[in-house]
């Protein structure tokens, strides 16, 4: 038994361990799905109509509905944190002396750690010359030597992309950076909501789960909102707003348009096209023909409010629409004839005979209306954000380094045996070392060869 | 030459070729399991050209759109990319027994989009129109598509260990299969060009969030799945230096990726809510 460690260092060796980052990564995939599953930040009104009191309160004692937020979650992230610092500070330094300061001189000790090495006698050549036939051909196929004489030997050393070992380091790192930038964001940054009516101006905007609102410290106005739909159907096509940013009295953009996928940044805050609706009652232009006396009239009326007909009648607006299905502006009317006989009438603009009925008592052609209409805009500031991307890029950069390049390193040694002359030659690769076989075996082919030439 | 045409062409190549590596691994005559892969070969040709027609014919209805824009596309391209993955994987290890797990995928897949789906070009509404849509949408599939390739490979792992472990050589029904070291190694290697490549699904997918919504991750049911995804590869990746986790537990851990990957991919958009139901 060895003898008890200290509690430290017990404690730093369960942070190194490889079993905790293969145990943290399969607990953080498995405790994701709980908020894929339970919808999350939702009001206690709606989680109750989905489950039982008694089931709501344990899972939100459990933090079930934040559970991204919640203390276990963060711990995990906490652990999985530490526990990639932990093994790239002890794995670190020798890697960096691996890369730095190069075994030069390769010993019998260290010829025997290679899988791969390959013994060659000589004769009628001085070793000198040897060594310069050596040297030129690793230069020439390989990298260029390092040559150390020592003990009446020549040492040749040559490595390739010895930076290949940093690749894993760099993707540790750029997940810590991702935090980091995370955090930031949520220290510094806010998500936040407003709605903008057609014609009006926001200095303020509401933040999520928060009825204190944020002011901008500017102004913006809303000069127009139009949502456009494609040919012959419901289908939209663009949201757009044209935003007019006022600061200090000046207009500093003016009318600019915001597009879902093309948002508005000013003084690093960021305003984005996210929903829209009517506000207020629309304004209708109507021609109505009352087909028993042939009268026509022009009307303008406004949604629901209920206007006089020729003939006696009455009408009122129940609805409009920009896309009524997929046959374009249409309005749906309710018409009292003179009888007291209620019916009602779809009337599109682009169709203007859609409603002609045998027993209509009235013939409508839909003219313009106007809708005013508030635009919904995401706001959001975010410090944080380019060091996230900082991350990202390391992240991608780090892993194709540390996945598709290897640091390969030749050890030749060339020294007197008699009369003759002995050649030995090891290489190794820090990863895939069947690759490297392939290319090493080739090379000592042709490296035998070449000196026995 | 309509691209409806060439989908099918390719569905019958993915189904022969599934069909040819069946016989391969019975008769274990070497010219039918290379006709297999040449029969592969084909249908990748023919779902390439698919794809290019469908971009044209998109064009063509005045649409400036690349096909990947609705459940349809994204899963022939899904085929697609696992054809090229396995070719690919073909070329360096030319281990044709392989094809025979890897090759149902692509034609399941392709079957049902041609059965089960809706096949109508449809313009893209405002949230999907941006060139990031290629860039995440490729990324993603060239990613989960290896994955698809790993995990066929590691089934043929767990049928192989077995019996290399109680009789040292394998025989039998199996005797063409590649030995389990080759296997393990075909497992990894789709997985460390998979894995990077999710890894750029998702930060290609983040940029977007955040130039489109001003957030770029937002636990979304469809983020959180492919964190998972990136969650478990992470695990494979470390437990091949980790005394205990080789073997077995890493090639079970490939499965279960790749089965979040699907579930990821399709069981998202059929059975949760969230930002991606535009999708289907």
């Amino acid at each position: 038994m060895p003898a008890k460690k200290n509690p430290i260092d017990a404690l730093w060796d369960f942070f190194c361990s490889l079993k905790l980052t293969i145990v943290t990564l399969i607990l953080l995939a498995a405790t994701s799905i709980i908020g894929t599953v339970i919808q999350q930040n939702r009001s206690p009104e709606e989680y109750l109509q989905r489950y039982s009191e008694s089931t709501y309160r344990l899972l939100d004692s459990l933090q079930f509905f934040d559970m991204y937020h919640s203390w276990w979650f963060l711990a995990l992230l906490g652990i999985f944190s530490l526990n990639l610092i932990a093994c790239s500070l002890k794995r670190f330094p020798l890697v960096w002396k691996a890369v730095t300061q190069p075994r030069l001189v390769a010993d019998n000790a260290l010829f025997q750690t290679f899988a791969n090495t390959e013994e060659q006698l000589l004769k009628g050549k001085s070793s000198s010359e040897v060594g310069e036939k050596v040297s030129a051909f690793l230069r020439q196929h390989f990298a260029a030597p390092v040559l150390t004489e020592q003990d009446g030997a020549l040492h040749f050393f040559a490595q390739k992309m010895p930076y290949a070992r940093f690749g894993v380091y760099v993707t540790h790192l750029s997940i810590l950076i991702i935090f980091v930038g995370a955090i930031i964001g949520n220290l510094w940054g806010y998500k936040a909501f407003v709605n903008i009516v057609e014609g009006t101006s926001e200095s303020r905007v509401w933040p999520r789960g928060s009825n204190a609102p944020i002011d901008l410290g500017f102004t913006v106005r809303c000069d127009e909102f139009s949502v456009s739909f494609y040919e012959g159907s419901n289908r939209p096509k663009e949201f757009k707003s044209l935003l007019t940013v006022i600061d200090g009295g000046q207009v500093v953009k003016e009318r600019h348009p915001v597009i879902v996928n093309d948002p508005l940044s000013y003084k690093g805050i960021t305003f984005y096209q996210s929903s829209y609706g009517p506000t207020g009652d629309a304004q209708i232009q109507l021609q109505a023909t009352a087909l028993a006396g042939g009268e026509t009239v022009d009307l303008s009326v406004r949604q629901g409010q209920r206007v006089d007909l020729p003939g006696g009648g009455t009408l009122r607006v129940l609805s409009v629409s920009q896309s009524y299905q997929n046959f374009g502006p249409g309005a749906q009317l309710e018409v009292v004839d003179a009888d007291g006989k209620r019916s009602t009438y779809l009337v599109l603009k682009n169709f203007p005979g859609f409603d002609s009925r045998r027993d209509a008592a009235y013939r409508f052609v839909l003219g313009d209306f106007k809708q005013r209409y508030y635009t919904g805009l995401q706001v959001a500031k975010d410090p944080g954000v380019w060091v996230v991307w900082l991350g990202c890029f390391l992240m991608v950069v780090g892993s194709m380094v540390a996945f598709f390049m290897s640091h390969r390193r030749i050890w030749v040694r060339v020294e007197t045996v008699g009369d003759q002359v002995g050649v030995k030659i090891g290489g190794s690769a820090h990863r895939n070392q069947p690759g490297f076989e392939l290319f090493f075996d080739e090379f000592k082919k042709n490296l035998k060869s070449e000196l026995a030439s | 030459m309509t691209s409806s045409l060439f989908f099918n062409i390719t569905t019958i190549a993915y189904f022969a070729a599934m069909v040819l590596f069946i016989v391969y691994i019975v008769s274990r005559i070497q010219a039918i399991g290379l006709t297999a892969t040449g029969v592969v070969w084909a249908g990748f040709v023919a779902n390439t050209i698919a794809i290019g027609l469908r971009w044209r014919e998109a064009y063509a209805l005045g649409f400036q759109q690349a096909p990947l824009s609705n459940l349809y596309e994204s899963v022939v391209f899904f085929a697609w990319s696992i054809a090229l993955v396995y070719l690919l994987m073909d070329l360096k290890y030319k281990q044709r027994a392989v094809g025979a797990f890897v090759i149902p995928f692509a034609f399941i897949f392709m079957i049902w989009a041609q059965l089960g789906l809706n096949a109508e070009i449809q313009p893209l509404v405002p949230a999907l129109q941006s060139n990031w849509l290629t860039y995440h949408v490729i990324t993603c599939f060239l990613g989960y598509a290896a994955f698809a390739v790993a995990c066929g490979a590691s089934i043929m792992y767990l049928l192989v260990i077995g019996r290399e472990e109680r009789k040292g050589n394998n025989q039998g029904l199996m005797g063409i299969f590649p030995s389990a070291k080759v296997l393990d190694d075909i497992n990894y290697k789709a997985i460390m060009f998979g894995f990077p490549m999710l890894s750029l699904g998702i930060i290609t997918g983040a940029a977007w969030a955040n130039y489109a919504w001003g957030t770029y991750w937002s636990w979304d049911p469809k983020e959180t799945w492919s964190l998972i995804i990136w969650f478990i590869y992470a695990a494979f990746l470390h437990a091949r230096f980790t005394r205990g986790w080789v073997g077995r537990k890493a090639a079970w851990l490939s499965i279960l990726g790749f089965a979040a990957t699907i579930f990821c991919y399709l069981g998202v958009n059929l059975l949760l809510s969230g930002l991606h139901s535009y999708g289907s």
